[in-house]
């Protein structure tokens, strides 16, 4: 639920470096190191840039022929220079995010309009243990508000014990924890959303090939996810993943505690990353001090990086010094796995090899991307579906949610390009989401509908 | 066609696509606020009363169009700030859009988003079993609802050239035509079901804002010729 650009691998632009710098300040030695090699190589690949002359290059800086590296340019040309390639490659980022986000709300989407199983109510999470058949109104919003209580104390208790987890290096047990809820997601849920496909289209499927299918596909994504794998496949499982919970969530939170919670939810967000205190923010300091991946964690990233040293084989250098953390997720979930979340992405980041190679020459990077949290794709879904759910107004609202969250997307990137550091991504594209969702379903629903039996147009 | 429109021109770059996003998002912004006005005027009003619900619903819809218009107007002071911004970013002095193409962006998001509201619920129930017209209506209708919302959304698309046009030169008088022009088609609507009324005036103010809208982009009848017989 942060988003966060990359700045990890300073070579290769020149607003990496200066975060880096920034990162500088507090994390002792390791990148500080970083940084005056860093500084040479952006302001090499700054120079570059401005020869490039468009500003619409791509931003692929694979160009690795920084041959003339030892350019130096005053720094306080250079500061300028970082903030527009900055700002200039913003637009492209954003795409970058709106691809996948699109994706999967569409995905969430088909399966709710198509598939009845996740409309039906059918019980509900131990999370969310009050009822919302009530007789009265007022014990249904308290229903929900007890709900939604809990269920924010189940994601922060598990967001501190995960942090608290990463700060005394007990790796090895995330990491297990991590494996397990991925095994889990990819495995069970595929098999239950397979089958009420099936069932839903009517295709019979004899079960040595359902198992053949789920175990490759399950395979596949734990490699891809956990380990190596080709850009886009890891996408494309992120996606499904996302969808996948989202779905659950979907199915299994009753009407208006899910409303109350995507509400808290961005309400917590927003305290949990911006609040020095924060456990979000905690992670996201902790990672960038010690200067490490954040694990196979929960991250969508838009791009690969496969960053070859700054004359630095170690891997520190492309240490993902800011990530965006969506510990939160790790709270949700049915039953038994821990933390599971929805993420396991480990960003694609964390696969870098650490090769020896140490000259310059060698910077073989492709664009750095934006990075969001997987847990931000699933409440962006988990909004969208709903609208298509249980909206009347059907598309019009959908297609009203979507747009109001793209834009608070926008917004939120627009917003990390000035800021420069990890933000939460949650609350303006939720609050939109949820203007958008209630104004239209309630005001816009009527008049549409008044106009299209007449027949007119405005 | 308008999703035609958007795949070969707008899809590659990514500045337009957020410029269209956020056009939907404005044209959005403007619907519900009509609506709310809409809603506040019927709940306040007499629901059995016939004649009042559909003057109700006239004056509705003529709020709404000059909501839309004033939008586009503060849609397009957005973008004259984020073009400011974007030539002071960019390396060579001139901004990598321009503000025609913005205005083109702007309208076709417009359009696509009005188009969409207005088409979307009638495409899945036309998805779903049914026959057309069966209590005496037209059996026409999503015909006509086909083709009345390709020409708006192409109307849009023109009236956002010609409004931002008209914004950038001071020319008032194009501006009042637009907004003239908008009031004329969604009024012409309400002779449906009686579409003779209401496609073909539509159609000619198409055509009228189509070729106004090409000659202020540069265009003139040679660069048409050329265009058409292929030579370069």
């Amino acid at each position: 639920m942060i988003t966060f650009m990359n700045n990890s691998d300073s070579e290769e632009e020149p607003c990496n470096e200066r975060t880096s710098l920034m990162s500088a300040e507090s994390p002792p030695v390791p990148s500080y190191q970083d940084g005056p090699q860093a500084s040479e190589a952006g302001e090499v690949q700054g120079h570059r840039k401005r020869r490039a002359g468009s500003s619409r290059s791509p931003n692929n800086v694979t160009d690795g022929d920084v041959s003339d590296s030892g350019v130096p340019v005053r720094e306080s040309a250079l500061e300028n220079e970082e903030e527009e390639l900055t700002l200039k490659y913003g637009a492209k980022h954003v795409i970058m995010l709106f691809v996948p986000v699109t994706l999967c709300m569409i995905v969430v989407v088909a399966t709710i309009k198509s598939v009845r199983f996740y409309t039906e109510k059918n019980g509900q999470l131990i999370y969310t243990p009050f009822t919302e058949d009530t007789p009265s109104v007022g014990q249904r919003l308290l229903n929900s508000v007890l709900n939604t209580i809990i269920m924010i104390s189940v994601i922060v208790v598990m967001t501190v014990f995960l942090v608290l987890l990463y700060k005394y290096r007990c790796y090895k047990f995330i990491h297990g924890w991590l494996i397990l809820s991925s095994l889990m997601l990819l495995f069970l849920f595929t098999y239950i959303y397979l089958g009420e496909v099936l069932k839903t289209y009517n295709v019979a499927m004899d079960y040595p090939t359902l198992f053949l299918v789920i175990w490759n596909f399950g395979a596949v994504g734990m490699i891809c996810i956990h380990w190596k794998g080709p850009l886009q496949l890891q996408q494309a499982y992120l996606i499904m993943i996302s969808a996948l919970m989202a779905l659950v969530f979907i199915k299994y939170l009753p009407e208006w505690s899910a409303w109350v919670i995507l509400g808290a939810i961005s309400i917590y967000d927003l305290m949990a990353v911006l609040c020095p205190k924060g456990p979000l923010r905690m992670l996201v300091e902790t990672a960038q001090e010690r200067n490490e991946p954040i694990f196979p964690a929960l991250i969508y990233s838009s791009a690969m990086i496969w960053t070859v040293g700054m004359a630095k084989p170690d891997t520190a250098a492309r240490g993902p010094s800011q990530q965006m953390w969506d510990a939160a997720e790790d709270g949700r979930e049915d039953h038994r796995s821990p933390s599971h979340a929805d993420s396991q992405m480990s960003e694609t980041r964390s696969p870098v090899p650490s090769r020896p190679i140490t000259s310059f020459e060698e910077l073989e990077e492709e664009e750095r991307g934006v990075k969001l949290g997987l847990g931000d794709f699933i409440f962006y879904s988990v909004l969208v579906g709903k609208a298509a759910a249980t909206a009347s107004g059907d598309w019009n609202t959908t297609l009203a949610c979507f747009v109001a969250i793209l834009i608070g997307l926008c917004l939120t990137l627009l917003l990390l390009a000035v800021f420069k550091k990890a933000l939460p991504a949650l609350p303006i594209s939720i609050t939109f989401g949820l203007v958008f969702y209630f104004s239209t379903d309630n005001l816009v629903r009527p008049f549409m509908d008044t106009l299209a039996s007449h027949q007119l147009y405005i | 066609p308008a999703l035609g429109l958007f795949l070969f021109t707008i899809a590659r770059d990514p500045l337009r696509i957020i410029i269209l996003i956020a056009g939907a998002f404005f044209w959005l912004v403007s619907l519900l606020l009509s609506s709310l006005i809409w809603f506040i005027a019927v709940k306040a009003s007499d629901p059995q009363d016939e004649p009042l619900q559909k003057g109700l619903l006239i004056f509705g819809v003529m709020f709404s169009v000059l909501l839309q218009e004033a939008f586009r107007f503060l849609y397009y002071k957005l973008l004259r700030k984020a073009i400011e911004g974007l030539v002071a970013l960019s390396e060579d002095g001139c901004s990598p859009i321009s503000i025609q193409q913005m205005a083109y962006v702007a309208g076709v998001g417009f359009g696509l988003m009005s188009g969409a509201f207005s088409m979307i619920n009638l495409l899945a129930d036309a998805l779903g079993p049914g026959t057309v017209g069966i209590h005496g209506d037209s059996q026409l209708y999503f015909l006509t609802s086909a083709f009345m919302t390709m020409v708006l959304i192409f109307l849009h698309t023109f009236w956002g050239i010609l409004f931002f046009h008209g914004c950038e030169h001071r020319h008032w008088w194009e501006i009042m035509a637009v907004v003239v022009m908008h009031l004329a088609v969604s009024g012409s609507t309400f002779c449906n079901p009686l579409y003779v009324g209401s496609l073909v005036p539509s159609y000619l103010l198409m055509a009228t804002a189509a070729a106004w809208a090409y000659v202020l982009s540069g265009g003139s009848a040679q660069n048409l010729r050329r265009f058409l017989l292929c030579k370069s």
